[in-house]
């Protein structure tokens, strides 16, 4: 026995290093018809180390005062060295991490990642998007720029929408009587310390949900129906490591090319990941022309703008993010992948991308008369893919599903 | 569907060409390799400007970056401050200023990223003279603008040349000629706004320098981690 | 499942390029983020030379001025004071400076440039403590032998108005004595190294 495999030993006796390490890893079975589309779990994993890396080094220098916020901002840009790489990472990072998510919910919606037996999955995934979308508006609170100030006084009024309680609570989450030093210190306390915590604890949640189902696939078939009867291993499956570690590798390259590409030639990605407003420091006598939040938003921010009623707009809008929460009970089809399902089910789902693309779209626009009758329509078809999910998924006839993974 | 795509498409093209359109604006001349214009336009900047705005995120060293040495500085650029090191701040306090033009002049370390380069070129050459406003001086880029033409002397006074056209392009007319002619001032403020556009992220051009090696030897990697996955895939049929 | 033949050296030979590869780009990607903890350029500026008028000092004591942020101080010494400092070499560690703990034109037997002004960052070489100026000969808490110098309340550590450390006390060296120079007789600069041309 060698010196290595002794110490191994002494671990596994004391830690289940070796059993863990075969669990999650090289004997965890993951079909072997994964495409493109597979990538984006781990990539979010990435992104979210990125985010904890840069953050810490962030939190070095960063000031979490009104009167300091924004200076100290631009002190990591230029004071402190390779500061401005780092801030750049945490910026891109984190629309780098909606792009992922909405990518990764994306896959699981066409194969049918969230369905039975993957609803705990699907749950943890929700308040993992749930838990980012907090993180990431209390995030954007810290430069202490115009679009910050701005853009968290708008989306803490939304709570005041609430009968009864809602101006009480949003003066408590605030703080003070507006968005002030009080705000810009507690959002920084969950920003970089309570929703951190949440987020690693639901993304371990997550993985071993879906570790202990075992993956789904493009075929939306389970490939523990039919196993090796010796060795009990899926016949359609394959160690994740090695092959789908290599092959995430690959992903992960890509996947940095695109993320080094914008935070070396385009970190403002055009005004998409950094607002030109928010070069300007926060003025709370003075609304900038023109507020939208970041593109991750503004699906959402249209639909509480279709509204014309502040309570019923703000319950659109959370009802937008929640009832996706639902799809695992609303899907009533006896497939689950895309690629059996007939064209009407085809047809919603194009139309829903649309809406979802499009409402994002008219989000970050000024409101027009015109823009608020199609963002209306587009919340209507929205909300349609959703609501009439049991009716068209039950009726339409789905074409048969192999037993095995196709070769 | 089809059709909802397309209609979708004819009334959102459009609306994206009406949002970029927002005032007239020209094309700055930035070049940030062009070190001499930066040079020139921290001279304008630190005789013009940095009485009333500051650059209080700017140190003064951070010039060494576009080819100045810290004598040269210290002789030509510094007037408010004494060491290499200070930042590029003023002397003149918030609420004396407030009082004099009514509003605080922004401080521009970042002015260029918040406004663009090109708006600030537009707007520098764009002042009138006006008797409507306490100041004297209006701006077609900025209308009632509390600030009064500080580069008045170089310039000299113009007046609007009647309403703004269709096209939004303002012309002036020259009342009295400054010490430049028009051509010389255009590149006096190009100088000046190549200087703010470089000063609101002095790292620029080494960020993209920086970024091609890095995506060379990614795509290096890509190609090794590509054949790495090729290889053990040989396993799965 | 395991296909006809494995080329086993083609796959190791892919693994160990990749490990290694991307293992030194792991390293690399880590450089700005242990360069960023390095001082800022507002700590560097902060910490720039410092210039100090000496003429108001009076004969045996000290001016205290910071110096990227640490007590540099300048003392005025007597010729009293100077007299005694060949005089108890015996007592000290490091009598000659050998160690360099300070520029090469105050490597002397008074450890300064003009003999009468001693300039010194007034930290404890032990572990960082400010020790306190005691000029007096022998008071009672000091000794019957003490020369006059610095004692630090931390440790015990001892050190002659040379900033030369004693034997067995528990700091190694002599107390730092910073670049400087005379800009004319009563300036100095703290933090540079005289220039060609500068007085020495």
């Amino acid at each position: 026995m060698s010196a290595s495999q002794k110490m191994l030993g002494w671990i596994d006796a004391r830690f289940p290093l070796t059993s863990t390490w075969k669990a999650h890893l090289s004997e965890y079975y993951a079909p072997k018809n994964f495409n493109f589309w597979y990538f984006f779990g781990s990539l979010a994993l990435l992104v979210l180390v990125n985010q904890i890396v840069t953050g810490i080094f962030l939190t070095m220098s960063y000031k979490p005062d009104a009167a300091l916020a924004f200076a100290s901002v631009e002190y990591i840009m230029r004071d402190v060295p390779w500061g401005w790489l780092i801030r750049y990472m945490h910026s891109t990072g984190a629309s780098m991490f909606f792009v992922v998510v909405y990518l990764h919910m994306f896959r699981g919606l066409i194969y049918g990642s969230h369905r039975k037996p993957r609803e705990l999955v699907w749950i943890f995934g929700m308040m993992i998007y749930l838990a980012l979308m907090a993180e990431a508006f209390m995030g954007y609170l810290l430069p202490w720029g115009q679009m910050s100030f701005w853009g968290a006084s708008v989306i803490i009024s939304l709570f005041s929408a609430i009968p009864y309680v809602g101006d009480a609570l949003s003066q408590w989450i605030r703080g003070d009587f507006v968005v002030s030093d009080a705000t810009l210190n507690r959002f920084f306390a969950f920003h970089v310390i309570a929703l951190p915590l949440v987020l690693l604890g639901l993304v371990v949640a997550h993985i071993i949900a879906l570790h202990e189902v075992g993956s789904n696939n493009p075929e939306g078939i389970e490939i523990k129906a039919h196993k090796d009867p010796v060795t009990h291993i899926p016949l359609d499956g394959i160690p994740f490591h090695p092959y789908y570690t290599v092959k995430d590798i690959v992903g992960v390259v890509v996947f940095l090319m695109v993320f080094s590409a914008i935070i070396f030639f385009g970190p403002e990605m055009g005004g998409w990941f950094l607002e030109a407003n928010n070069f300007i420091p926060a003025d709370p006598f003075k609304t900038p022309q023109h507020i939208a939040p970041l593109w991750y938003f503004t699906p959402f921010y249209a639909i509480l703008r279709a509204v014309p009623n502040k309570l019923f707009g703000v319950v659109g809008m959370g009802a937008g993010v929640v009832i996706m929460a639902f799809l695992p009970w609303l899907d009533r089809a006896k497939v689950k992948s895309v690629r059996y399902r007939g064209p009407i089910y085809k047809s919603f789902l194009a139309l829903f991308v649309i809406s979802f693309v499009g409402l994002g779209y008219l989000g970050t626009q000024a409101p027009t008369p015109l823009l608020n009758d199609i963002a209306r329509l587009l919340s209507v078809t929205y909300f349609g893919f959703f609501i009439l999910m049991p009716w068209y998924t039950s009726v339409e006839k789905t074409k048969p599903v192999p037993e095995r993974i196709p070769e | 569907m089809k059709k909802f795509l397309v209609s979708l498409l004819l009334v959102l093209v459009p609306l994206t060409a009406l949002a970029e359109e927002e005032g007239y604006v020209d094309k700055a001349p930035i070049n940030l390799n062009d070190y001499a214009s930066i040079q020139r336009g921290a001279k304008v900047f630190s005789n013009y400007c940095l009485s009333c705005h500051s650059a209080n995120y700017v140190r003064y060293e951070t010039l060494e970056q576009v080819g100045l040495t810290a004598d040269q500085i210290k002789g030509n650029l510094m007037f408010a401050a004494d060491k290499i090191g200070s930042r590029m701040t003023i002397a003149m306090r918030p609420g004396d200023s407030k009082k004099w033009f009514g509003i605080t002049p922004p401080d521009l370390s970042v002015e260029a990223r918040a406004r663009t380069p090109d708006w600030i070129y537009t707007y520098l050459r764009s002042f009138y003279r006006s008797d409507e406003r306490p100041t004297g001086w209006d701006n077609t880029a900025f209308s009632k603008v509390g600030m009064p033409n500080a580069l008045w002397t170089l310039q000299g006074e113009q007046v609007l040349k009647g309403p703004v056209g269709a096209d939004g392009k303002p012309e002036f007319v020259m009342l009295h000629p400054g010490k430049l002619t028009p051509d010389q001032f255009n590149a006096t403020v190009g100088d000046l706004v190549n200087y703010i556009t470089w000063m609101a992220e002095p790292g620029k051009m080494k960020r993209m320098e920086l970024g091609v090696y890095v995506l060379l030897f990614l795509g290096l990697f890509f190609v090794l981690t590509f054949y790495l996955k090729k290889e053990f895939w040989k396993d799965i049929h | 499942m395991m296909s006809q033949q494995v080329d086993r050296s083609k796959r190791r030979f892919l693994v160990a390029a990749t490990t290694v590869v991307g293992g030194a780009a792991g390293v690399v990607a880590l450089v700005p983020f242990v360069m960023s903890m390095e001082p800022s350029a507002r700590a560097r500026a902060a910490g720039a030379p410092v210039e100090v008028d000496i003429s108001k000092i009076e004969p045996g004591m000290f001016l205290g001025v910071a110096w990227q942020g640490k007590p540099v101080w300048i003392v005025n010494r007597t010729p009293a004071m100077l007299a005694k400092l060949p005089t108890i070499t015996s007592m000290l560690a490091d009598p000659n400076s050998d160690v360099p703990q300070q520029p090469e034109n105050c490597k002397n037997g008074h450890r300064s440039i003009k003999p009468e002004y001693m300039v010194l960052v007034g930290i404890c070489t032990h572990l960082g403590c400010s020790p306190t100026y005691r000029p007096e000969l022998a008071p009672p808490d000091l000794g019957p032998d003490w020369p006059g110098g610095w004692f630090c309340p931390c440790h015990g550590s001892r050190y002659d108005l040379a900033a030369r450390v004693f034997k067995n006390v528990p700091a190694p060296w002599n107390m730092l004595v910073p670049p400087h120079y005379y800009m004319t007789d009563t300036r100095i600069l703290v933090g540079e190294e005289g220039k060609k041309g500068a007085k020495a």
